[in-house]
């Protein structure tokens, strides 16, 4: 009787924990249903890297485990917000693991107040699309592609703010 | 005169410093190139190099690290190469080619921990000095070049991914560098010698 009790005790003990957690995840998934992800595979993401308009687009490859991608953000949400009038459009295409993306992608769009527009390209067959993006392209992120209607240039390195703005001035001349 | 001699002069190192510029920008080896030995030291303490292989027909040689998402994705499937290949002739000679002191979680103490968690089964190398990965041309981690023995020395055949799925080892289509060793180990020619992944820039 009293290994009974006991045994009530400990799994009484153990489902308040677990109400506990499961209510905690649902607040965690509450408060980021306000970032909204949308996710592509390549033949989906593709118009939006060509899009022949009058506005210049920088489209940036990265992903929240990668550190030198992390680093170089700020500049690209920078460059949002100081060109947004001059019809610059960025877009930042996440390559983070589907299994992170709540976990990890939408916090990090939410603690870093990211404004640009961030998609999830969740795609497996890279051999098939990274060609596509540019022959350039070895795979290593972070990468940019920077286009408008006219001309088109893909780097597969790091940015300053200075080394992104003198590019894409480029292209607004 | 003297100062057309100059502008030629002038446009001569211009010329030649683009030329250099490009080739370097290019670098790293292309298949059919014959790449480098090294002398690299393996998380047991002890130095390796290619030439110690007297018996190997080859090798798979990988770029790879602890901390890149994709590098630990395929951990297993690179213990599996090497439990396949090895006793064929061509082992997996995994590099570590990142800067530690910017990842720290790649050190020497870090590889040995991870090595040891996973249970390698090959050499597990230090790129200390970070001059072999750029002689390869390796931009990435997991970065696989297959090498074959031949008497001129080890020729590239190989360079890229490991297969065209890094989410999951069962949706495997194409398993490139399992087809590229068969074909070496056949005398076939190798269907596709050049594929692409998306993978963590080294860091340097």
């Amino acid at each position: 009787m009293k290994h009974l009790l006991f045994l009530l005790a400990v799994t009484l003990m153990v489902s308040c924990k677990e109400d506990k957690t499961a209510k905690q995840e649902a607040d965690l998934v509450a408060n980021d249903a306000a970032v909204t992800l949308e996710v592509y595979n390549f033949n989906e993401l593709e118009p939006l890297l060509s899009t022949q308009d009058n506005k210049t687009y920088v489209v940036n490859f990265w992903a929240t485990w990668c550190k030198p991608c992390v680093k170089e953000l700020p500049y690209f949400e920078k460059l949002k917000s100081n060109y947004q009038d001059k019809n610059v459009e960025l877009l930042l295409v996440s390559l983070d693991f589907p299994n992170k993306y709540e976990s990890k992608l939408k916090p990090f769009i939410k603690a870093h107040n990211l404004k640009s527009k961030v998609v999830a390209l969740d795609d497996p067959d890279m051999n098939a699309w990274i060609p596509k993006v540019s022959e350039d392209w070895s795979g290593a992120i972070p990468a940019t592609l920077i286009f408008n209607k006219d001309r088109r240039q893909f780097f597969e390195k790091t940015f300053t703010y200075q080394a992104l703005e003198t590019e894409v001035k480029s292209f607004l001349n | 005169m003297k100062a057309l001699a100059s502008i030629l002069a002038m446009t001569t190192i211009m010329l030649f410093s683009t030329f250099t510029a490009t080739n370097h920008g290019v670098g790293g080896y292309k298949v059919g190139d014959m790449a480098t030995d090294f002398k690299l030291e393996n998380i047991d303490g002890n130095t390796v190099s290619l030439s110690n292989y007297k018996d190997a027909k080859g090798f798979i040689v990988i770029f790879t690290c602890n901390t890149c998402p994709y590098a630990v994705a395929y951990e297993d499937r690179i213990i599996a190469l090497d439990k396949k290949y090895a006793k064929k002739g061509y082992p997996v000679i995994a590099i570590m080619p990142n800067n530690t002191t910017v990842m720290p979680g790649d050190n020497m103490q870090a590889m040995q921990a991870r090595a040891k968690a996973k249970g390698f089964t090959f050499p597990y190398l230090l790129d200390k000095d970070q001059e072999i990965y750029p002689q390869y041309g390796a931009t990435k981690t997991p970065h696989v070049f297959v090498l074959q023995k031949t008497q001129k020395g080890n020729q590239v055949k190989y360079i890229g991914a490991i297969d065209d799925n890094y989410k999951d080892a069962a949706a495997v289509n194409q398993k490139y560098v399992e087809h590229a060793v068969d074909a070496l180990l056949a005398g076939d020619d190798i269907k596709e010698t050049h594929t692409k992944a998306i993978g963590c820039t080294i860091k340097v």
